[in-house]
């Protein structure tokens, strides 16, 4: 009975250009209820919700609303329907105020500004539950906030059919947690939710059916209830993996490279990492744990020279690199690559290809004034075999690219450089169930090869199975350096928030100083020389 | 005449040789807060200038001449839009290529007419020039020494401040104005929430050529319709570009940024006449040479961008994070 779903989509196809982004996908979802919309990195969900949301047109196919045939052919037709979407990159303007990002779509507002629009967004946004100051900037929104902002946005819209691109991507387990408990209280107000996760405990949380797509087929859609992890993996990825992290036991180096008493402060002068000590050997993945924002891009820029340090020492094989330039550290075979929250900041050029990015890094290496192509599209070539990127060729733009295939791309390109030093923070941020175990396998490989790697993570139940130690930070302190195999989750969670400082646990060996350091005037270490491994 | 009256003129020639910037500069501000960069200003007001002077004189009507200046200009609004916003052409070189194409009208129209004897000579047209004559506001214009520099002026100079007053306010406080600041900002933002883009575009831009078209016209009433080898903007269309920067996008800032900018310019035009009334203070100015007053303006813009981009931290600056940036909904 076509009249109960709020929305049905029935044999959509989009193609751009050769390429059939969906293919005769059928999708449905009844007021009141949650369905997640799973499927691998550019299998075509986004397409899809745009096509709800008025950004494409399908070239074939029918979208009703409640019963409905639409045509919806832009954004204004969606919100006239009812249908708010919540896009990965929020469609915020930075520079105004909350309220003014919502009353600029507001229609019938009146010729002039009044002051009183900030009560009135103000009110509704308390009405629906959530709480927002609306004279506050979006760029000086914390990323949850801007969030919430949309959220309330398209329910001031009075959007009944909520769609929600991977909004878990970039939050906080307790953000995460604060968003189902929103969903769920839209979801007994009759409000259909359709919600974009790569995560499949969110998706047996939160939903109550899965739609499945894969390389823009639509494959089956299922009750939550009856289904499971392993089942929908395989639906997605279409065979059978492996959901277990490897982490294999390698010899390790003495220290690669270690930092002592290192003090950073942010773009804001404030302290961002207070008086950190750590060291990465070869052959070992240190993972570094912390709630968002406390210290690890400041870290990770420290490290890579991006960033001033305001004290403290860095060496790397005994040698300084404090001061060093970004070029030097480089050659030395320190090698960074940062995922930021929006996933497209750092590292590459959008609009150039795979092969020019490529030759970002490598240029140096050929002589003379001509840019040698042939080595960059090797090396493209190369990293797109190794890392399975999806890409219709070498000469594509990057910002064409998916999300995870984008980060493969940065990936692939640090490791081809060869380096001994690899720090990676967010490497899998957003990206799919087998984009990410292809991430952890690179990196174990380069465990493997005796590569040192700073992991910055984000999921616990990730860092625990994939990394040697895990450092904690908290507030840009160091909460202690634990054994991931000796640990706990709960450890961890509490000494991320510092409720707990393991930091002095052993009073002859201060956590994040080698016993075998390389630092001459080695303070704390050859107490008892019997094991390099504290603990 | 007396030193106190070298004083009084200097203020008035200050707005009356640089009003035109104003217009261009507001023209201007309202089609980059579109997120349009329209280079083209210098020919915009080329193009305004040459119809509503023409038509202005063949009517003997002030306000046809400024509606027809205004209408011919946002004509090369139109084009520009048509060409950066649907055909998605580079505005750079949009803008530019509209500069040159304005001079090219100008002169082809104007040469054209004293070729056949037919170009109108202002001064026989009495009610453009009856128009154009200096109206003292009563009271403030009996001021000592400011009330003529500030307060009698010809029509068209009170019209291009209170259009950037207008202008200002409308960005600010209406909610048109808030659509349009958001276009230039995140057109996808804009879009997502039912703005229509390419509508505010098309309007903004044609209306602040519009605008730009008024200032022209201004330049060639100024000089009394002469026309010779030198076209009448002569250069004003490229200094407003850079004065949209020097008033960091707001109308308002647009009116100290004329000021600042006409200072120098007039003092290019007065600077002998304040150096004879006042040889012991200001003397030196008769020995600078004319070409370091010319260069002044441009030398006060490089001085000014580097300020702005100092000062220019987030939210600080006016600049509309998309300007230059064609927008495509499906862009990926």
């Amino acid at each position: 009975m076509a009249e109960s779903y709020a929305i049905e989509m029935r044999g959509i196809t989009k193609r751009f250009g050769s390429i059939v982004a969906n293919n005769n996908v059928n999708l449905n979802v009844k007021p009141g209820e949650i369905l997640a919309l799973l499927g691998e990195n550019g299998s075509g969900k986004t397409t899809l919700m745009n096509m709800l949301s008025g950004i494409y047109k399908p070239d074939d196919g029918e979208i009703f609303v409640n019963g409905q045939p639409v045509s919806i052919d832009s954004p204004e037709d969606a919100k006239r329907l009812g249908i708010g979407m919540v896009h990965q990159h929020f469609k915020l303007v930075d520079v105004f105020s909350a309220a003014d990002n919502i009353w600029m779509g507001k229609e019938k507002a009146g010729f002039v500004l009044r002051k009183n629009r900030y009560d009135d967004i103000e009110q509704i946004a308390n009405q629906f539950g959530f709480e927002l100051d609306p004279k506050k900037k979006v760029y000086n929104m914390a990323v949850s906030e801007k969030q919430t902002l949309e959220i309330v946005k398209v329910l001031y819209y009075g959007a009944k059919i909520l769609i929600l691109d991977e909004p878990t991507a970039v939050l906080t387990a307790q953000e995460i947690r604060k968003l189902f408990d929103v969903l769920r209280t839209m979801k007994e107000a009759g409000h259909a939710i359709i919600i974009i996760t790569h995560k499949l405990n969110e998706v047996l949380e939160i939903s109550d059916r899965v739609a499945i797509l894969r390389k823009g087929e639509y494959i089956t859609t299922v009750d939550t209830a009856s289904t499971n992890e392993q089942a929908l993996t395989e639906w997605m990825v279409g065979r059978k993996v492996d959901l277990n992290i490897d982490r294999p036991q390698v010899e390790t180096t003495r220290p690669l490279l270690e930092v002592r008493d290192l003090t950073i402060e942010n773009d804001e002068g404030a302290v961002a990492i207070d008086n950190v000590n750590f060291y990465i050997r070869g052959g070992e993945i240190l993972g570094v744990a912390g709630i968002a924002g406390c210290g690890q891009k400041e870290l990770c820029e420290a490290i890579a020279g991006l960033r001033p340090i305001k004290s403290g020492q860095m060496i790397h094989k005994g040698d300084n690199i404090v001061g060093l330039t970004p070029k030097a550290i480089l050659e030395k075979g320190i090698s960074m690559s940062f995922i930021p929250e929006d996933r497209l900041g750092m590292g590459l050029a959008p609009s150039m290809s795979i092969t020019e990015n490529m030759l970002l890094k490598n240029y140096r290496e050929v002589k003379g004034p001509f840019v040698d192509r042939k080595s960059g599209r090797a090396a493209a070539e190369q990293v797109i075999k190794d890392l399975e990127v999806v890409t219709p060729s070498t000469e594509t733009p990057v910002r064409r690219l998916s999300g995870g295939n984008v980060q493969k791309v940065l990936l692939g390109r640090e490791i081809k450089a060869g380096p001994n030093v690899i720090i990676t923070a967010y490497p899998v941020r957003g990206l799919d169930i087998n984009s990410s175990y292809m991430i952890y396998n690179i990196l174990n490989t380069q465990k493997k090869n005796g590569v040192g790697v700073l992991f910055v993570g984000e999921d616990l139940d990730v860092m625990l199975s994939l990394c040697d130690k895990i450092l904690v930070l908290c507030h840009g302190k160091l909460m202690g350096v634990v054994h991931a195999h000796k640990t706990t989750k709960e450890e961890l969670g509490l000494m991320m928030t510092g409720a707990l400082d393991l930091s002095e646990k052993y009073e002859n060996k201060p956590a994040g100083v080698a016993k075998d350091t390389l630092f001459t005037d080695a303070k704390g270490g050859e107490t008892d020389g019997t094991s390099d491994h504290e603990a | 005449m007396d030193k106190l009256g070298v004083i009084t003129s200097f203020i008035h020639n200050i707005l009356v040789f640089n009003i035109p910037l104003l217009y261009g500069t507001v023209g201007e501000i309202i089609v980059e807060k579109s997120g349009s960069l329209n280079l083209g200003v210098e020919g915009t007001m080329a193009v305004g200038a040459i119809f509503g002077y023409i038509v202005g004189c063949f009517t003997n009507n002030l306000l046809v001449g400024i509606l027809v200046a205004f209408l011919a200009s946002a004509l090369c609004g139109l084009l520009f839009a048509a060409l950066t916003v649907s055909l998605q052409a580079n505005q750079n070189i949009t803008g530019l290529t509209m500069s040159i194409f304005g001079v090219g009208v100008y002169f082809f129209l104007g040469r054209t007419l004293r070729a056949a004897d037919a170009w109108p000579m202002m001064n026989d047209y009495e009610n453009i020039k009856n128009g154009f004559a200096d109206i003292p506001i009563p009271g403030l214009s009996e001021i000592p020494v400011v009330g003529h520099g500030f307060f009698n002026h010809n029509i068209l100079i009170y019209l291009g401040i209170a259009i950037a007053i207008a202008a200002w306010w409308y960005l600010k406080h209406s909610k048109p104005g808030l659509r349009l600041r958001a276009v230039g900002e995140n057109p996808g933002a804009a879009d997502s929430v039912g703005i229509n883009v390419k509508r505010m575009k098309y309007l903004h831009i044609c209306l602040g050529c519009g605008i730009m078209g008024i200032g022209g016209y201004y330049m060639g009433l100024n000089m009394t319709g002469s026309f010779n080898s030198e076209c009448w903007i002569n250069g004003y269309g490229w200094i407003a570009v850079a004065l949209v920067i020097f008033a960091n996008w707001n109308p308002a800032l647009a009116i100290v940024g004329t000021f600042v900018f006409g200072f120098f310019n007039t003092l290019r035009v007065s600077g002998s006449s304040l150096a004879a009334a006042f040889p012991e203070v200001l003397g030196w100015l008769a020995h600078i040479p004319t070409q370091l007053y010319q260069a002044l303006p441009f030398i006060i813009t490089a001085v000014v961008l580097v300020i702005s981009s100092i000062r220019n931290k987030r939210g600080g600056s006016g600049l509309p994070a998309a300007l230059g940036a064609n927008y495509f909904r499906e862009e990926r």
